[in-house]
């Protein structure tokens, strides 16, 4: 059936609502069984491209193919191997987490049995046994959600789209979605995830593709990622100024940031091993005591001041 | 472990009908479910019925013809507002799912998507059965009377019918268009208010003035109105059974392409 290597295959996808251009030349490639993630911040047009991959919406150039079908020309076919858990959540707020699934089963063109032994076993997956015959509207934010990704595997699509399936739930109901996402990925299911978490990606994706304004500005693994983005940042406060001015030249070179008010300083780690215990050990020799220490992790703060402030320098210059 | 899933394997249409079929449950469903909205389709009816019944019955039963009270008489009239009115329903369930993710899921799955419209519409029709159903019960309990037989009533239920569907696909066009469930709700009133107002539901036409009265006497829930009064309380139907059917069929004629039309548009951008 598929005649490409790729699931998913976007090439050179623009998309304008009047005259903004939300998508400016988009290409995304995702091979068989693993995950993407596209990461972005509000209004990059990540809802856009997933809307406009599962069919939802026409696009004004370029092509895309997911398992080998135009999602124009063969909607149809689309429609059939994919599951899309979009960003607000889609569930029927009045029928119950079991009527959802079956319903949903039934219009997979499964079977009244198989829909109703299908919706059962995800129900059981999910955690939403106890509240599978209340209607959806007395669901909390994460368990509307468990339900509404539940409702797009009802019939075990090869390809799942996820438009920021995290956001908006507390640090539990996060990592609950992340195993089940864990699952998912262990199955060989080919993903395509949004979200606006760098943690996230990196915990997950296979590969990452960092868009805004419609464009992508970066892409690779988590790793080579952070590494253009930045490293750990060692976050080190001392009790006085005398303290701060001794690790100053203590530590040398190493010192990245410094706020002598605060009597704060950062030092970059490259290597969490070596790096952190050197830094220690400076210290200690030269027998400086730290009021405080953390360990900054790259942000997509982090990621998008540095990446698209450079795209914004670039776009001004082109004016 | 996972159970292995049974996909069926039928025609086309086999399918269309079975997508249509699955949304009529669900808006079946959401009929029993909305308890205030389920409320509103018994109370209502009852309300006016009896509120127009005392209120109007002294001084207009003067101008009906002889023999004919005013319960009977209006009977008809209050049965068709209702149904006109409860098309608001329709519109609103039908704005409501296109404000939530719901049709985009709809959408993203291998389903005709006019099967959502189908759905709404001909639940719809369910709840109006409800209601016009209740009316009659207290109806009964108030006064009204009637020799119909029961091929006369299998006449008034088909004519009620395909008015039904007719102002139900109107409704869904508003829906589509609107983009609150507040404009729907006023805007199914202006157009619905002054339909059943200036006709002949309530009042026969005569102290209508001639302007008025032109319109009322010709606008299509006045054909429907008489039709279904005429059967009521036994007399002469004459054009209006036919014209009531014309002008439902006609309605539904122009409506559904344009709903189907605006639901495809409004859903694909
Ligand atoms: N129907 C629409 N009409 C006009 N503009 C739109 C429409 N939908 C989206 N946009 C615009 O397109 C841009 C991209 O939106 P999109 O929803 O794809 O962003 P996103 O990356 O998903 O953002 P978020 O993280 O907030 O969900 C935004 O500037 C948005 O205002
Ligand atoms: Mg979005």
């Amino acid at each position: 059936m598929p005649q490409s290597d790729y699931v998913i295959e976007v090439d050179n996808l623009t998309k304008a609502y009047g005259k903004q251009e939300v998508l400016r030349g988009i290409d995304l490639k995702v091979t068989r069984g693993t995950m993407l993630a596209l990461l972005g911040p509000n209004g990059a047009g990540k809802t856009t491209t997933v809307r406009i991959l599962s069919t939802l919406l026409k696009y004004d150039g370029g092509t895309v193919k997911v398992e080998g079908y135009d999602v124009t020309d063969q909607a149809d076919k689309v429609r059939s191997v994919i599951g899309l858990t979009g960003q607000s959540a889609a569930v029927d707020e009045l029928l119950t987490g079991r009527e959802n699934l079956v319903m949903m089963g039934r219009l997979y063109r499964l079977t009244a049995d198989s829909a109703k032994a299908r919706a059962q076993e995800l129900l059981e997956e999910f955690d939403l046994l106890k509240a599978a015959d209340r209607p959806a509207k007395t669901y909390s934010g994460g368990m509307r959600r468990r339900l509404d990704l539940a409702v797009s595997l009802i019939a075990t699509p090869p390809v799942i789209f996820l438009d920021e399936p995290t956001t908006g739930l507390d640090p539990r109901s996060r990592l609950v979605m992340w195993d089940i996402i864990k699952k998912l990925m262990e199955k060989g299911t080919t993903i395509l995830l949004t979200t606006q978490y760098l943690e996230e990606a990196d915990h997950l994706a296979d590969q990452i593709v960092v868009i805004d304004g419609g464009k992508v500005i970066a892409q690779g693994t988590a790793k080579q990622l952070k590494a253009k983005v930045g490293n750990d940042r060692l976050e080190l406060v001392f009790k006085n100024t005398a303290d701060f001015n001794a690790a100053v030249e203590a530590l040398g070179k190493e010192v990245g940031d410094r706020n002598e008010k605060e009597f704060s300083l950062t030092v970059l780690i490259r290597d969490t091993n070596t790096d952190v215990k050197r830094t220690l050990e400076t210290l200690a020799k030269h027998q400086i005591a730290i009021a405080s220490m953390a360990i900054h992790k790259p942000t997509l703060d982090d990621v998008f001041l540095s990446l698209t402030g450079k795209q914004k320098q670039a776009t001004e210059e082109d004016k | 472990m996972a159970a292995e899933l049974v996909f069926e394997h039928k025609s086309k249409l086999w399918f269309t009908i079975n997508d249509s079929l699955l949304m009529i449950k669900r808006s079946s469903r959401h009929i029993i479910r909305n308890t205030d909205q389920l409320l509103g389709a018994f109370f209502q009816p009852i309300m006016f019925l009896v509120l127009f019944a005392s209120v109007f019955g002294g001084s207009i039963s003067k101008a009906l013809p002889p023999g004919i009270t005013y319960i009977n008489y209006l009977m008809a009239g209050i049965i068709v507002q209702t149904v006109a009115f409860g098309s608001t329903t329709t519109a609103l369930s039908i704005c409501g799912d296109l404000q939530k993710g719901i049709v985009d899921r709809f959408r993203s799955l291998p389903m005709g998507n006019l099967a959502v419209l189908n759905g709404h519409i001909v639940s719809d029709l369910f709840r109006n059965a409800i209601s016009t159903f209740v009316m009659l019960i207290a109806g009964l309990v108030i006064g009204f009377r009637s020799h119909a037989s029961l091929l006369n009533w299998l006449e008034i239920a088909g004519i009620l019918i395909l008015f039904t569907l007719a102002f139900s696909w109107l409704a869904a066009i508003v829906g589509i268009l609107a983009k609150s469930v507040e404009a729907v709700q006023w805007l199914t009133f202006v157009l619905i208010f002054p339909l059943t107002f200036a006709s002949t539901a309530f009042v026969p036409p005569v102290g209508m003035n001639s302007v008025l009265r032109a319109f009322a006497v010709n606008q299509p829930i006045t054909q429907v109105v008489e039709a279904v009064r005429a059967l009521i309380l036994g007399t002469p139907i004459g054009n209006h059974a036919w014209l009531a059917v014309v002008w439902s069929l006609g309605l539904m004629v122009v409506a559904i392409p344009v709903a189907s039309w605006l639901f495809r548009r409004r859903t694909t951008n």
